[in-house]
């Protein structure tokens, strides 16, 4: 018996939900009284898992799989999941997590739960706590099989330290060649930009900013806080925006640690999107938008006045607090 | 090339989400159920194939009777016919292998889904549905292209897309960007007269244990009074967002 997290890597390093992932999984195999084993593909320092406690790495070297590859990913996991005989297999929810996750279970005959927030509530009956309702309501879900799979939600658990001693193994799956049915052709990603995903913090704007002339200060108060840049619905419909960032409910999920709304009244729609975020903040002229009720920390004003004045405020904070 | 879209019946973005019977059961009183939105982008990516390349268009859901309006939508807006599965649709893995007894029922090629559902936003059955078929899967579709056998499919990814290249049959979970909102069709009454018209089948469920139940619902805690803080005391702004919040 063993718990197994996989522990994904871009370009041979640990993402920082790897990392989540497998604080998560170490405090689940505390409670199941096993052990913890990480999983990784290509990774080039699989011993930085020990920092988060996991004391044996399997680690997969396979030039195949360089290049994301769901089916073959998933492939391998159970294919680990199997040789440790793991109970319980941790994945992450990054979008490679979420496709992978659902083949993985179906094949380890596993029941999976998707968008899991928090420690089981008990390990027998195995039951977690899921995000529901686009974060209007939690569900509590039983898995019913005998191994079972959990997807961590989005920055729900938090990195954990907890160096161990560890051992790093080499792990050989046996790859088909229909686990590679599907080809990458091309792969976009604005480079040198933090991506909406990743990010920890998110500053977002909304027709308020009256037009696309009135980004420079959202993306300098992005910079100064080492921030991903987004916007609501209606500015990517305008084209003011590029639709690759519009948050909400039919755009990109957001669940950073901070979430900052400019000029946006926050529909319903959108706050259904960037509800999972810890801490909401509005900066809003109209004392009415619906975001008020939703933020944490709100300013009524106009964000032509209030966002430079925070740039500078910011920029020198940051200078002190360096 | 036969489509089949698989639909699923949702409460409205703007619906009231309340428990009934000790928090076990979602209160479906005063809801209005709509097409799941993702589903939507899906049919109507359907549609489109149809009538630039030529293809039939199933529907499928699995739950009672009281689906049936959102599968005549779909009829409405230019599915030739659908399929309503009669189970109450227990969990993810349960729905899944319905859909893939239909899939294997009409030997559907392609086979559209949103990437999760609006209520229980599980983001499991496509994959699950891909897995028990062993056809290719794609996630988080946000284009697709086929020609002949081949499927020419951008996803999104953290940060970007990528394009791929694989073969028929194929299950796609997608999502907005399939077509966009301009795209989508409200139906108008010659569709409805139609929809009527068109075979909406009712198939018994296929035998299957569930992976998992539903314990309870809970509902997040009350959230606080939003803070305010005045417009020229940005210092205060970021006073609270280091000592009280911590997240700078």
């Amino acid at each position: 018996m063993s718990v197994l997290v996989f522990a994904e890597t871009s370009e041979g390093r640990f993402k920082k939900i790897a990392f989540e992932a497998t604080s998560y999984a170490s405090k689940i195999a505390e409670m199941l009284q096993t052990n913890l084993v990480a999983l990784s593909i290509n990774a080039s320092e699989p011993n930085q898992l020990s920092d988060y406690g996991a004391a044996k790495i399997l680690n997969v070297k396979n030039a195949q799989l360089d290049n994301f590859n769901a089916k073959a990913y998933a492939d391998v996991i159970k294919q680990a999941a199997e040789s440790e005989g793991a109970t319980v297999v941790i994945v992450d929810s990054s979008s490679n997590g979420l496709f992978l996750a659902p083949l993985v279970a179906y094949n380890l005959k596993a029941g999976l739960a998707s968008n899991t927030v928090a420690l089981p509530s008990s390990v027998a009956p195995f039951v977690v706590k899921r995000n529901a309702f686009s974060n209007k309501a939690f569900c509590f879900t039983e898995l019913t099989t005998s191994v079972k799979v959990i997807g961590l939600a989005k920055n729900a658990f938090g990195v954990f330290e907890n160096k161990v001693e560890s051992s790093v193994e080499a792990f050989n799956p046996n790859l088909n060649e229909t686990d590679f049915n599907i080809t990458s052709k091309e792969v976009n990603k604005a480079s040198g930009k933090v991506s909406i995903a990743d990010a920890d913090i998110v500053v977002s704007g909304g027709r308020g900013l009256k037009g696309p002339e009135n980004w420079g200060m959202l993306e300098e108060l992005a910079e100064v806080l080492g921030a991903a840049t987004a916007c609501s619905k209606p500015v990517a419909d305008l084209d003011w925006r590029p639709h690759a960032e519009h948050v909400g409910q039919t755009g990109k999920p957001v669940a950073a640690n901070l979430y900052i709304a400019i000029g946006i009244s926050g529909a319903i729609q959108h706050l259904a999107g960037i509800n999972a975020s810890k801490v909401k903040v509005v900066i809003n002229t109209d004392p009415e938008a619906p975001f008020f009720k939703a933020a944490d920390y709100g300013i009524v004003g106009d964000a032509f006045e209030v966002v430079p004045q925070l740039v500078e405020k910011l920029k020198a904070f940051k200078q002190n607090n360096a | 090339m036969k489509i089949l879209v698989c639909i699923s019946h949702v409460p409205d973005t703007t619906s009231k989400i309340n428990f009934t019977e000790a928090d076990t059961k979602f209160d479906t009183t005063g809801v209005q159920f709509v097409i799941n939105p993702h589903d939507e982008y899906a049919l109507t990516r359907a549609i489109w194939f149809k009538e630039k390349q030529g293809a039939s268009i199933t529907v499928v859901t699995v739950g009672n009777q009281s689906v049936e309006p959102t599968l005549r939508k779909c009829l409405a807006i230019g599915a030739d016919d659908a399929i309503r599965v009669d189970a109450e649709p227990k969990e993810a893995f349960f729905v899944a292998e319905q859909l893939s007894a239909v899939v294997k029922q009409g030997a559907f090629d392609l086979v559209l889904a949103g990437r999760e559902s609006l209520d229980y936003n599980g983001g499991m059955v496509p994959g699950f549905l891909a897995a028990s078929l062993n056809y290719n899967f794609i996630n988080a579709c946000i284009g697709i292209e086929i020609e002949g056998n081949n499927a020419t499919v951008t996803r999104e990814i953290d940060g970007g897309s990528e394009i791929l290249t694989t073969t028929l049959p194929l299950v796609v979970g997608g999502q907005k960007g399939l077509v966009e909102e301009k795209d989508l069709r409200i139906p108008n009454m010659r569709g409805i007269m139609m929809a009527r018209k068109k075979p909406l089948n009712v198939v018994p469920a296929v035998d299957i244990t569930p992976s998992s139940k539903t314990v309870s619902f809970e509902k997040p805690p009350l959230k606080s009074a939003c803070k305010l803080i005045d417009a020229n005391n940005v210092d205060e702004l970021i006073n609270l967002l280091h000592n009280e919040a911590k997240v700078i």
